[in-house]
């Protein structure tokens, strides 16, 4: 058996080894432990090396809040978690675990040269060292950093576990199963209020874990625990929640929880979610999160083996582990010295009790005698010793603020306790105020802005005794606020531990304390000296001292280096703390795993998948994909052998000598009709639409009220106050919300309703000059003849035997139709127009053809073309305006000043100079490319594309005064080269549009 | 994740059901083409961005669908009241009584 467990303690199951393996070695511990307490059990105290200077560490706490203990856990192939706390992660069978941030290893680790760098990284360090030559930042500084720097490896394949989420409504939320929070939940419960406690920890009961020797209500404390445990999981309305962190504390009483499933289990559950997300919506909230202990700032206190004395304590009660057995203490509260107590009584030789007060309760110092112990009032620590693990500590008598001559003592602990800092971070996220109390000397809650009530040390009220009260009395206080009403009991406790102290600063040293590595952040590697830096090079707001020293940035959120972080500086700056502020708290309190966060919304779930009802036929026809918005939009057909750039060759061909086949249903589409119908497009689209007839249609502009382009589609009449709407495929949603915005808030008077049917219709376009031979045979109700279904005409009629709303229209230059039939029938159809096209070579087109057919037209896409900073006029579409309009949404801002002005950027052609050269989109374009750098630039190329049927590139884009250089020749730079173009008209095929009027 | 309550739908509602839209009570002009380009501007640019209670525009994008306006402290991030589109502003000063 280990010299450090001692099997009359803890509460972890002694008869039940567990056999962990860290850093690859085999290490035995208890069902029950932790890897810390089992690490500790085995007189390892090292378990990692610190983040800047590699500094050797080990556990300073017993919970949560630890900053050093990080280890990377492994349970199989996937399963790897880089920087979890040593405190928290509990042990089974096989799991392996290993320290973080060392090599070669965690015990001769080469980054320690650090630690004797540490010049080099003082406070603000990235800001002042490594500020040159420039070009050694990429190549030297950074890579240095980041290797030299740093916590855990991340994970390197996908995670194979899933994660739950989940809502929950209830009257009463307690976080926190301590003493306050128990006394809390069984008044609250008793009223009949739905409750939920939740507890981060493995076990219920807080400090009474840790306090074995207190009488609660006549029983021992254990024995009280269980048995009030028992009552409440007996209580329907009650629900307990253990490893389950409140995370956040959000409007309305919205509290996020995650729960820890799994990590615990020695064999996973089928198809168990790892953990769990729940949001949480509370009538009322009660914080009883207790407190954390401070420690104290001295040279050299952040050696293996200096822990907080409280986490002594609970090393010793719950998991029944001597973390020395030689301790010292050094403190300056009284708890420490109760800590002192029970290892001593656990057969631990306390070599020493250090008080930096003057003067202790007298039952204290008897209590110390009476147990052989050394008792040194009035001194303080100025440095320990011992390379891996403490060996010895100076202590120095203290004369006044002075450190008198030192003496060295040996020990293998050191336990420390500079105090205790309630708990607050929750109420923190609220904007919940705070107050500085100087008789705790500590911040305790001020004004509420959540309805919510703390309780217990969170109001810095110690012992278990005044937490039992505290908590009862905000159970009953959260019920009778929530409607219910209750009674809270009286708990006699005996053999209570309340204790004072006092809160310091650096301790007093005989040394100089310009080379003290007195540390205040440990995961951050943080010195007082650091702060003290930040202040005398100006930084005079806290807020600027965190940020620049990186105190309490770590994942621990400063929940040991906070207070002693602004204490220091309050003194810094020789001002009161008051004055000096809080810096913000922020969620989530402990680190969280973004699979908790992400939940379900991975995968296929991350986001939706639009599809459309012909989506299946292009998956089944080979069809390569892209997405456009949340649609998966058929991108090419690729043949065998076939890339993209072959493919769109192809597709051009086919469409411009016979006939393509497009799947555009996911076109926007808004059903605009009612008696007002045609004075609502007027208001909103540019054009004039009164005069347009039924069955007829026209290209619609609508701009933003600032005068840009927003959206655009063809628009069809059909009858007096109906019109079918259609808009870009990403603006769909956009334009049917501007749409009812102005229907219901400016013009509430119109008689006009607006439905979306995007999804209601299967749009089928045909193109090609065999397009209407194509057709023509599936349509009843309509004479398809030039004269009578000319170009831009709509009908309804039936295609295929389908209802259907036909256009004829023209994206691609081609004689053009687009048939939309409901989308049941969208495959259907489909499938009938390819059948009977096979006798014209029908291809199916992409997104990617439509692109290169429509840029050879010139037509815009809006988006890609315009960038909302283009009018109308910019896009060469003033024909679009209603000349004779005296308003419409965008018409005021087309006469202001600068949208009036000359010089804008026009939307004009590209032609390289060797017709072979595809430009690149976004490219940059110059008047000169000799020009001294910075160039002036005059615009960027929008559209580009290869274009099959000319035999050539083409290209679209925005220059400034463009319409003034047609023949000019710019420049392109590209990477390489510079691409000389000619300046032209956008349209490059078909000017005439002769190809429309077949 | 606020709560807010829909004055068409008489209920209290998550957040994820609203969309915000802006500034309350800014009407577009009868006949903007009338305005001097100053006014063109203040109607289109010129904001509050109010440090406390704001009106403002919501819409219960996931629900029916209805704009509404509300006053919303943009400093505690509390809403005061939430109303139909159409009325007037309520008193500032009853709305902050009544928080009281």
């Amino acid at each position: 058996m280990s010299a450090y467990r001692v099997e009359s303690h803890g509460r972890i199951k002694h008869h039940q080894p567990v056999s962990f393996t860290f850093d690859g070695e085999t290490v035995e511990g208890r069902e029950g432990d932790t890897v810390a307490s089992a690490l500790l059990a085995n007189g390892k105290h090292l378990m990692g090396r610190s983040f800047k200077y590699h500094r050797p560490r080990g556990a300073i706490a017993a919970g949560s809040e630890e900053p050093n203990a990080l280890i990377g856990t492994t349970r199989s192939e996937g399963r790897f978690e880089p920087n979890t706390r040593a405190t928290v992660q509990e042990i089974y069978p096989g799991l392996k675990t290993e320290s973080q941030n060392s090599y070669p290893s965690l015990k001769y680790d080469i980054g320690a040269i650090n630690d004797r760098l540490y010049m080099l990284f003082s406070a603000g360090f990235y800001y002042k060292t490594f500020m040159w030559p420039r070009s050694f930042w990429d190549k030297v500084y950074e890579p240095f950093i980041r290797r030299a720097a740093g916590l855990g490896v991340s994970p390197t394949v996908e995670d194979p576990d899933h994660y739950a989420s989940r809502y929950l409504h209830c009257d009463i939320l307690i976080v926190g199963a301590g003493p306050a929070g128990i006394a809390a939940a069984l008044a609250a419960g008793k009223s009949g209020a739905k409750v939920l406690l939740a507890d981060e920890g493995a076990e219920m009961g807080g400090s009474v874990l840790s306090e074995p020797g207190v009488n609660i209500d006549g029983c021992s404390a254990w024995n009280w625990l269980e048995a009030r445990l028992d009552e409440l999981r007996g209580m329907e309305n009650v629900t307990l929640m253990t490893r389950t962190t409140a995370i956040g504390y959000y409007h309305q009483n919205m509290v996020g929880l995650c729960q820890k499933l799994t990590d615990h289990l020695t064999t996973l559950p089928e198809g168990a979610p790892r953990e769990r997300l729940w949001r949480i919506r509370a009538n009322q909230v009660i914080l009883t999160q207790g407190a954390l202990e401070k420690p104290l700032v001295f040279h050299e206190n952040d050696r293996p083996g200096v822990m907080l004395a409280g986490s002594a304590q609970t090393y010793l009660n719950r998991y029944g582990v001597l973390v020395g057995r030689r301790p010292v203490v050094v403190t300056s509260h009284d708890s420490a010295w109760y800590a002192a107590f029970d290892l001593a009584d656990a057969g631990a030789e306390v070599q020493a009790i250090v008080d930096l007060r003057d003067k202790v309760q007298s039952e204290l110092s008897d209590e110390a005698t009476k147990r052989g112990i050394r008792v040194l009032t009035s001194h303080t620590v100025t440095g320990t010793s011992g390379r891996l693990r403490i060996k010895s500590i100076r202590i120095n008598p203290l004369r006044g603020s002075k450190a008198g001559r030192a003496e060295t003592v040996n020990c293998d602990a050191l336990l420390m306790s500079g105090g205790w800092t309630p708990s607050l971070h929750l109420f923190s996220h609220t904007k919940g105020t705070l107050r500085w109390e100087d008789d705790t000397k500590a911040y305790l809650p001020d004004q509420k802005a959540e309805a919510c009530h703390i309780a217990g040390a969170g109001r810095g009220l110690w012992g278990i005794g005044k937490a039992l009260t505290d908590g009862g009395e905000a159970g009953v206080a959260a019920a009778t606020a929530a409607g219910f009403t209750t009674i809270a009991e009286a708990y006699p406790v005996e053999n209570d531990r309340e204790g004072t102290g006092i809160s310091l600063r650096e301790l007093p040293t005989d040394r100089s304390p310009g080379k003290a590595k007195a540390f205040i952040d440990f995961q951050n590697d943080v010195t007082a000296k650091d702060i003290r830096l930040a202040v005398s090079e100006g930084m005079h707001s806290i807020e600027h001292v965190k940020r620049y020293t990186t105190n309490g940035m770590a994942t621990d959120q400063g929940k040991m280096s906070n207070m002693n972080g602004l204490n220091i500086a309050a003194d810094a700056l020789g001002k009161p703390q008051t004055e000096v502020g809080l810096t913000t708290f922020r969620p989530p309190y402990t680190p969280t795993t973004f699979g908790a966060f992400a939940g379900y919304h991975k995968g296929s779930h991350f986001e939706v998948t639009r599809k459309t009802p012909i989506d299946d036929w292009a998956e089944e026809n080979g069809a390569a994909f892209e997405p456009v918005a949340l649609w998966r939009r058929a991108w090419y057909f690729p043949k065998p052998g076939e890339d993209l750039h072959a493919a769109v060759a192809r597709e051009c061909r086919a469409t411009r000598e016979s006939l393509g086949i497009f799947d555009a249903s996911t076109l926007g589409k808004i059903e605009v009709s009612g008696p007002d119908a045609v004075e609502f497009m007027n208001r909103m689209y540019t054009n004039p639409w009164t005069k347009l007839g039924v069955s007829r249609c026209r290209y619609g502009l609508l701009l933003g009220e600032d005068g840009y382009i927003l959206d655009d589609g063809v628009i069809g009449r059909l009858s007096d106050d109906k019109f079918h709407v259609t808009t870009t495929t990403g603006g769909a949603a956009r334009v049917l919300n501007m749409m009812e915005d102005y229907l219901q808030t400016e013009w509430p008077d119109l008689k006009v309703w607006l439905t979306s049917t995007t999804e209601q219709w299967a749009t089928i376009a045909l193109n090609g000059p065999n397009a209407r031979n194509l057709l023509e045979p599936f349509v009843e109700g309509q004479d398809m003849s030039d004269e009578a279904f000319p170009h831009m005409s709509v009908s309804q009629c039936t295609v295929a035997g389908f209802p259907a709303r036909l256009f004829r229209i023209s994206f691609t230059g081609e004689l053009g139709f687009e048939v939309n039939v409901p989308a049941r029938y969208g495959r259907a159809l489909w499938e009938n127009l390819w059948e009977a096209g096979q006798q014209y070579d029908v291809c199916p087109y992409g997104t990617e053809t439509m692109h290169v057919l429509r840029a050879e037209k010139g037509f815009i896409i809006v988006g890609q073309d315009t960038d909302g900073t283009v009018t109308p006029d910019d896009a060469g579409m003033s024909w679009a305006v209603g000349k004779k309009k005296t308003d419409f949404v965008g018409m005021r801002s087309l006469s202001r000043p600068d949208i009036a002005a000359p010089g804008r950027k026009q939307l004009v052609g590209l032609l390289t100079r060797d017709s072979k050269t595809v430009l690149d989109e976004g490219a940059q374009i110059v008047a000169d490319p000799k020009q001294p750098k910075p160039m002036k630039m005059l615009g960027h190329v929008t559209s580009s594309y290869w274009s099959e049927t000319l035999g050539r590139s083409v290209a679209l884009a925005v220059v400034q005064g463009g319409r003034d250089r047609m023949g000019d020749s710019l420049y392109v730079p590209m990477p390489g080269k510079d691409v000389e173009v000619e300046v032209t008209g956008t349209v490059f095929y078909d000017p005439e549009n002769a190809r429309l009027k077949l | 994740m606020l709560l807010i309550h829909c004055p068409y739908c008489d209920e209290t509602l998550p957040e994820p059901e609203f969309a915000y839209a802006g500034e309350a009570h800014i009407d577009r002009p009868a006949d903007p083409q009338q305005l001097s380009d100053e006014e063109w501007r203040d109607f289109l640019f010129i904001r509050t961005n109010a440090k406390g209670p704001h009106y403002e525009r919501w819409r219960h994008i996931n629900g029916c669908a209805r704009f509404f306006n509300a006053v919303r402290d943009t400093v505690s991030d509390k809403f005061l009241t939430t109303y139909k589109a159409g009325e007037a502003r309520p008193d500032l000063a009853k709305l902050l009584e009544g928080q009281k």
